[in-house]
């Protein structure tokens, strides 16, 4: 299966594609969110849409001596970077940029994240979102590096940084078989980057609200939609670099892209409601002492089979 | 034609960000400013089909400028970081020098015989990156990668005068915390 690059003209299709799929992960969250609090749940599967509307009635928020230019710049960091991220992902035959150093692009993309959630939190002047953008920042020192090895090891199987090569090298047999750990680890810092679930302590509900907590109105949607938009970005390249991306019987390339992406995305809404929120400076030491050197095992044992297999 | 107008709105943007970082007033503006002028570099590096190192040149650099701002704000003493402060001092010397500086290489640009080409690039260039760095220069790389870890280990003590006495008490076996 080759995968070829489609003309400028599509960018829209795909950016509206993306956003499709995000906002179908918002009414799962909302159909769970429902179902955990008892109400009815065709109320949950529209919480996108009433959302939306909501915010978009409600006045933006501005507080004294705001950095607003950063702020603002923050706030739609986290819709940007999941849009250029899914630019190199092969949907099917077809990708919008057919880099060859896709897999560095996501990285790169996914440090984005780094300076948007911080100038979001920088920018209101105001002191929990600053606290919580600091501590996104802190959060990023440990989740980066784990993250980054788990990304090379498909790389490293498919001797290329080339999305389409990482897909054409699966035809055989899927990289989550022979390299499970790299994939919760991916899975894990998609979660982390999104800030979502057990990682979400710097845009939390909790006492404080974090970054988004004097953030309103359309702001407040860009973040919002800016999450829903990275988790969807992440399960796409998950399914792409782990799950054979359009390898499988029957079904045409581009809808197998479609339904591992959902069915990797409905995983990660659903932890949400499943696991606790690790505070950001407990996260250190179990990510540098015991998944670091977990996740690099794993690309020892691929890089052995690879030149083993020759 | 296209790659043209790329190059030219890309070199706009990294100079006048540039400029921007002497001519703010806030340290998170300064950095940030510092860093968009380095993604404009990084991405203009695409256009010399060297893919590998543009998109490098892009992560590397908002990782290193987000890390950045916060220590600059945290070491700035007196709380200046969060107020309306001038990015420049000693002013004349920097310029003597930064005119100076360009004056020197833009003269050297323009009046050394430039060799004529040898060679073409290699087809994949990522491998041959990577061949550079890991074969040739393999002993350059073990020396230094010591003294850099070192050189951190040794910062991060420093700076931490406590840490692991904070977390697991004054003997290293209990949890004094918590």
């Amino acid at each position: 299966m080759t995968v070829v690059q489609v003309s400028a003209g599509w960018v829209p299709l795909a950016a509206a594609l993306l956003l499709t799929v995000a906002t179908a992960a918002a009414a799962l969250d909302g159909v769970l969110a429902a179902r955990a609090g008892g109400r009815p749940l065709g109320e949950g599967l529209l919480t996108p849409a009433a959302e939306t509307a909501r915010l978009f009635r409600q006045r933006r928020r501005t507080t004294v001596a705001a950095d607003l230019p950063l702020q603002r710049i923050g706030g739609a960091g986290l819709l940007t970077a999941a849009l250029l991220m899914v630019t190199v992902v092969p949907f099917g035959r077809w990708t919008v940029a057919d880099l060859s150093v896709g897999v560095v692009w996501f990285n790169a993309m996914d440090v984005l994240l780094w300076a948007a959630l911080w100038l979001a939190g920088w920018g209101p002047n105001s002191v929990h979102p600053l606290v919580a953008g600091h501590r996104f920042l802190a959060q990023a020192l440990s989740y980066e590096l784990p993250l980054m090895f788990a990304l090379t090891t498909p790389a490293v199987a498919a001797g290329s940084l080339r999305l389409g090569d990482l897909v054409a090298a699966q035809s055989g047999l899927w990289f989550v078989v022979w390299m499970p750990v790299a994939f919760v680890v991916f899975c894990a810092g998609v979660l982390a980057f999104s800030a979502w679930g057990p990682f979400s302590a710097a845009l939390g509900g909790g006492a404080t609200g974090g970054v988004l907590a004097e953030s309103a109105g359309v702001d407040r949607w860009l973040v919002t939609a800016g999450r829903y938009a990275l988790l969807t970005a992440g399960a796409a390249f998950g399914a792409t670099a782990f799950l054979g991306g359009g390898h499988g019987p029957l079904l045409p390339a581009w809808l197998w892209v479609l339904v591992k992406t959902a069915l990797l995305l409905a995983v990660l809404v659903a932890l949400r409601r499943r696991l606790p929120v690790v505070r950001p400076e407990r996260l250190t030491v179990p990510a540098w002492l015991v998944v670091l050197p977990l996740v690099l095992v794993q690309l020892l044992v691929v890089s052995v089979v690879v030149v083993v297999r020759g | 034609m296209l790659s043209g107008i790329v190059f030219w709105v890309l070199a706009v943007v990294a100079v006048a960000a540039g400029v921007a970082v002497f001519r703010v007033d806030s340290m998170a503006r300064a950095t940030y400013a510092l860093a968009a002028s380095f993604v404009a570099v990084g991405l203009s590096l695409l256009l010399l089909d060297l893919q590998f190192l543009g998109v490098m040149t892009v992560l590397m650099m908002v990782m290193e400028m987000a890390i950045m701002a916060i220590y600059m704000i945290m070491f700035m003493g007196m709380n200046p970081a969060l107020m309306p402060m001038s990015m420049v001092h000693g002013k004349r010397p920097a310029l003597l020098i930064s005119v100076g500086t360009f004056a020197v290489l833009a003269t050297g640009a323009l009046l050394v015989p430039w060799p004529t080409r040898r060679g073409a690039p290699a087809a994949d260039l990522v491998t041959s990156l990577g061949e550079a760095v890991m074969e040739s220069k393999m002993l350059v790389m073990l020396t230094v990668s010591p003294v850099l870890f070192a050189t951190i280990v040794a910062a991060l003590v420093l700076a931490l005068p406590r840490s692991r006495y904070d977390r697991l008490g004054a003997d290293l076996r209990g949890r004094a915390d918590r």
